[in-house]
Order: structure tokens, then sequence, then C-alpha cells
């Protein structure tokens, strides 16, 4: 697979180790309501849909960055690359 | 029809016309006690032990193919149980008992063959845990025995026992693992059941569930609403989108395996081997092929088929641990979609909606375990209650922080 990164170009996917879904960005307050019930589902619980999956992979031996590649788990093809930073400051993560 | 060596001889003389097909080919009735989801190895067994072991005789196996088009007819057929930890190791010694006598059981030749499985060790620290695992076999009453380089020497005097950074120092053997084919596990199963009533119903998805006021009553398939006193799904890479039809997420993510298939050669390797420096395991089929595999690809994937970069990663842990590899040509390599949990252990449990139970998230390592499985998991339908193997198998492990992480990974999926 080729991983096209939003700043180097296109990379081959030997180059990342992957992370897994996308919602991972997402961790959960552990001051909020049933922390312990919120961190099981984060940590342990996955769509793993057949289909589009956002997930996260790391440029491991590249830029370092995080990347959230939309990837079609039926075909493999990659339809959409970006970084993981712009994707949680957009989707209301602080830093 | 009894399988026996006379009757081979009585079909030789007679142009082999006798032979039937070894399951019926039924329409679905409208209602089954026990409707079983998925007929891989897992499946088929379940349906068997049903009818085998707890006298059930309504029962049917939805299967959206054909039986062993999944993973039972994709694997690399080892079976074994050299598991370390408690809540795996008397399932696996369970499940390696039950091989020891299935061909007898269900009267089919599966070809069973105890050619011994060893996990090869190169350092001090593995060497001392390879100890310790096979000190966890013997408690439980496997079998396990430590070689020094000498005796890995005698079974394989061709690998690479001086490479300088990975030196063989020994490895742990276990005499009765070993390899059994695959497809014929899930014909034999498939035949044994369907001859104790079971209808085995092929071309038939499962594409939803009938759940009213917190109860299963029955499944939407392609060939119309099948009823159901109970429903067990056992569907392996498709876990998560069949348990999606009910409402559920999953400890688990689908991954793809690559297994391999080198040229036909002559009787070169006696047993299983493992490496302990790559991933790398490698056993002979009959037919004289070497048949090997290593990591999963390691992303999310549904599409049976993976890439390049894993084939060439098996290819070096290969020819590293057997340097005459590399005068060898590959002649096939396919992939199967395995539910791997977050610990790497499996799943046979009831679920939050009555009866509807559920097995799975056996991640690469689901073979050895089918006629285990196939009979807690037909215990658990029949029961309600766990086996007594299978306790430690239960969705609520990880919340309860009880999980069976034999490789110590954490919840990571493509590590275990
Ligand atoms: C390359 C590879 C190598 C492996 N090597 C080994 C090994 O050496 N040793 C070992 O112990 N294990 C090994 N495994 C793992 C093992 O093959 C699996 O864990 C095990 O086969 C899974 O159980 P099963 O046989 O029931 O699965 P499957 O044969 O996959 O059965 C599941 C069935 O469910 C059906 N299904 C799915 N969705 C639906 C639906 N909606 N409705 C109806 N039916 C449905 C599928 O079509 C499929 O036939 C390997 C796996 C792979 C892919």
């Amino acid at each position: 697979m080729i991983i096209n990164h939003p700043l180097l170009g296109a990379r081959d996917a030997q180059e990342f180790t992957y992370l897994g879904d996308a919602s991972l960005i997402h961790r959960p307050d552990w001051q909020g309501e049933d922390p312990s019930g919120q961190f099981h589902d984060y940590l342990y619980l996955r769509d793993n849909p057949a289909g589009q999956h956002r997930e996260l992979w790391f440029h491991e031996v590249g830029d370092r960055s995080w990347l959230v590649v939309t990837r079609n788990t039926l075909t493999h093809e990659i339809t959409n690359v970006e970084l993981a930073r712009d994707v949680a400051r957009r989707e209301g993560r602080g830093k | 029809m009894r399988y026996s060596g006379i009757r081979v001889i009585k079909e030789a003389l007679s142009g082999h016309k006798g032979w039937g097909p070894l399951w019926r080919d039924p329409e679905p009735k409208p209602h089954y006690d026990f409707v079983i989801i998925g007929g891989g190895g897992h499946g088929l067994a379940t349906a068997y032990y049903l009818a085998r072991e707890f006298g059930e005789s309504r029962i049917a196996v939805l299967e959206r193919g054909w039986i062993g088009g999944g993973n039972v007819g994709r694997n690399t057929t080892i079976i074994r149980s050299n598991y370390l930890l408690d809540g795996n190791e008397p399932f696996y010694e369970f499940s390696l008992k039950l091989w020891e006598g299935l061909e007898q059981d269900f009267n089919y030749n599966a070809m069973v063959s105890q050619r011994g499985i060893l996990n090869l060790v190169h350092t001090d620290a593995q060497r001392d845990a390879a100890r310790r695992r096979g000190n966890a076999m013997i408690l439980n009453g496997s079998d396990a025995e430590l070689l020094d380089t000498e005796g890995v020497r005698k079974l394989y005097p061709f690998l690479n026992f001086d490479n300088a950074r990975f030196p063989i120092k020994g490895g742990l053997l276990q005499r009765r693992g070993g390899t059994v084919r695959h497809d014929a596990v899930a014909w034999g199963y498939a035949r044994g059941a369907d001859q104790r009533g079971v209808d085995i119903i092929q071309n038939c998805e499962a594409t939803g569930f009938k759940i009213e006021d917190g109860k299963c009553l029955g499944v939407e398939t392609t060939r119309g609403f099948i009823g159901a006193g109970k429903v067990g799904v056992s569907v392996a890479g498709s876990s998560s989108r069949v348990m999606a039809l009910a409402g559920m997420r999953l400890p688990m993510e689908s991954h793809v395996l690559q297994a391999f298939v080198s040229e036909g050669l002559k009787p070169v390797l006696p047993g299983v081997i493992t490496y302990g420096a790559g991933h790398f395991y490698c056993s002979q089929s009959d037919k004289g092929g070497l048949v090997f595999g290593g990591d999963i690809d390691g992303y999310n994937s549904y599409a049976q088929r993976g890439n390049l970069p894993v084939i060439e990663d098996v290819a070096e842990g290969g020819v590293s641990l057997i340097p005459a590899l590399g005068r060898v040509r590959l002649l096939r390599a396919w992939g199967g979609i395995m539910d791997m949990s977050m610990d790497g252990s499996p799943i046979i449990d009831n679920t939050h909606i009555e009866g509807l139970s559920f097995n799975g998230g056996w991640c690469y390592g689901g073979f050895k375990a089918t006629p285990a499985a196939g009979w807690c998991f037909a215990h658990l339908l029949k029961t309600g209650q766990p086996h007594e193997t299978a306790t430690a198998y239960r969705f609520d492990r990880f919340r309860r922080g009880y999980m069976i992480d034999e490789k110590g990974q954490g919840a990571q999926p493509n590590l275990h």
C-alpha cells in the first residue's frame, strides 16, 4: 500500500506503524461520568467495519507524524490522508 | 455409510460407484432448536457435539458460502497445546486429547499427524521462558521436552545453528503436537453432524436477528427467516459484522494472515518448527510442499489477501533459519480474515440477549481449538453454563481486568 502523506507525498506503508481506529484520538475524560466504563469501551471495543475505516498510522521511519488514513478494509484502497493533529483540532481536541 | 478398509476394497472392485455425497443439501425448515451461524470448523464441530454428546437433533448450521471456504480451509494446519496461562492450557490440552481420538470418533480420515512441534530458542532468556512454559504444560497434564542444541541438531541438522546473531540454543518440543488435514476436519464434522440429523444449509447468509424483549427468536437469512430456540454465532473473521446485527460492539479487530506453500519436495522436514528470532513457522505437507507463514499484515482488513511486505518478511525469516529454502520456489500464497481479540484469547460466552451466544476471537490459533471449541460451545448452548475448561473465555474479562494475554502485549490486536 502507498500512503499519500500530506507533507511528504507518496510513501510506502512499510515506513509506518499501525495503531487502529481513529476514534482513539478521543481519550475519555477521567473526571467525566462513569470513567471506568468509558475507558473500557475506549480501550477494548471497536466498530471494526467492513468498508470505510478511519485509522491512525505513525510515520515511524519518516517524519514521525501521526496520520488519519481513510481506507477501505474490503479493498485496501486509500481515499484520504490527513495529519492527525489537524483532525484532532477540528474535532475539538485542545492539543 | 461407514468407512472402513473392507469398504475401500469393495468399492475398488466395483468401480467406485458406491460412494455417495457426504452430507445432504436440505431446504431450511421454519424452526430449529439450535441454529449455528457459520459453517467453519467451529460451527460444524458445535453442531456435531450438540448431536453426539448432548443428544440434540433439531439443529441447523447456516453457511454464507460453502463449508470449508473460510479459515478452516485456509490455515497452516498446526495443532498443539503449548500455552502458558491457566485460562488457556487446560482448554488446549482438552482439544489435543479430542484430536487424538477424533478420526475414530467421527469415522473419517482427517490425517491427524502427531509429528511434534518444536519452538526454537536463541537466547538464555528465551530458554528460561521455554522451560517455564514447558513446566506449565506438564502441570496441566500435557507433554513438553526441553532440547539443547545437540537435541535440535539430531532432529533438524540443516538449520542455521551458527548464525552469529541468532544461534540456536535449543527448543521446546511437544511431541504430541503436529498437523491435521484442515479440509477433512470440516468434511468429517459435516458428515458426522449430517448423519445425526443436522441440516447443513450452504449459500445461506445470516442478515439479521429477530430480537424481541431482549430475547433472540431467530435469524433473518438470504433464504428467509429461520426461527430458533437458541442461536450460536461462530463466524471467525466476520464476528464483528454479524454481532453488529444484534447491536453489539466486540473487543476485536479483523486482520488478514497470509500463508504460503512451496513446490513439492522429497521429505525433508519431519515435524513442525517455529523460529524464535523472527516470525516464521513451517511444516511439510504429505504432498511434499512446505507450508509456512509468519506475522499478520497488521492493519484492519476483510480482503482475504495480504500485501508484499509481509511475504518478504516471512521469506527472510525462513531463509535465515533454513538457508536451503533459498533454492525452493513458492507456489501459492493466500490470506484469511481473523477476529483478533484485544488480549489474543477467545470468547465462548452468552451475550446480554437471551438465546444468543457467541464463539469467536480465535485470532490465528483457532484451528487447533476446533474440537474443544465445538464441544465447549455446544456445552454452553445446551446447558447455559461454560464448560470447565472454558470458564475464562468471557466477554466481561476486559471489564473485570482478567485478560488472558499470553504475549503480554496489551489491547493492541495487531501485536498478538
Ligand atoms: C493463513 C492462516 C493460517 C492459520 N494457521 C493456523 C494454525 O496453524 N493453527 C491454528 O490453530 N489456527 C490457525 N489459523 C486460525 C484458524 O484457521 C481459525 O482460528 C479458525 O479456523 C476459525 O474458526 P472456523 O474454522 O470456524 O472459521 P471459518 O472456517 O472462517 O468459519 C466461519 C464461517 O462463517 C461464515 N460466515 C461469516 N459470516 C456469515 C453470515 N453472516 N452468515 C452465515 N455464515 C457466515 C464464513 O463464510 C465461514 O465459512 C490460521 C488462520 C489463517 C487465516
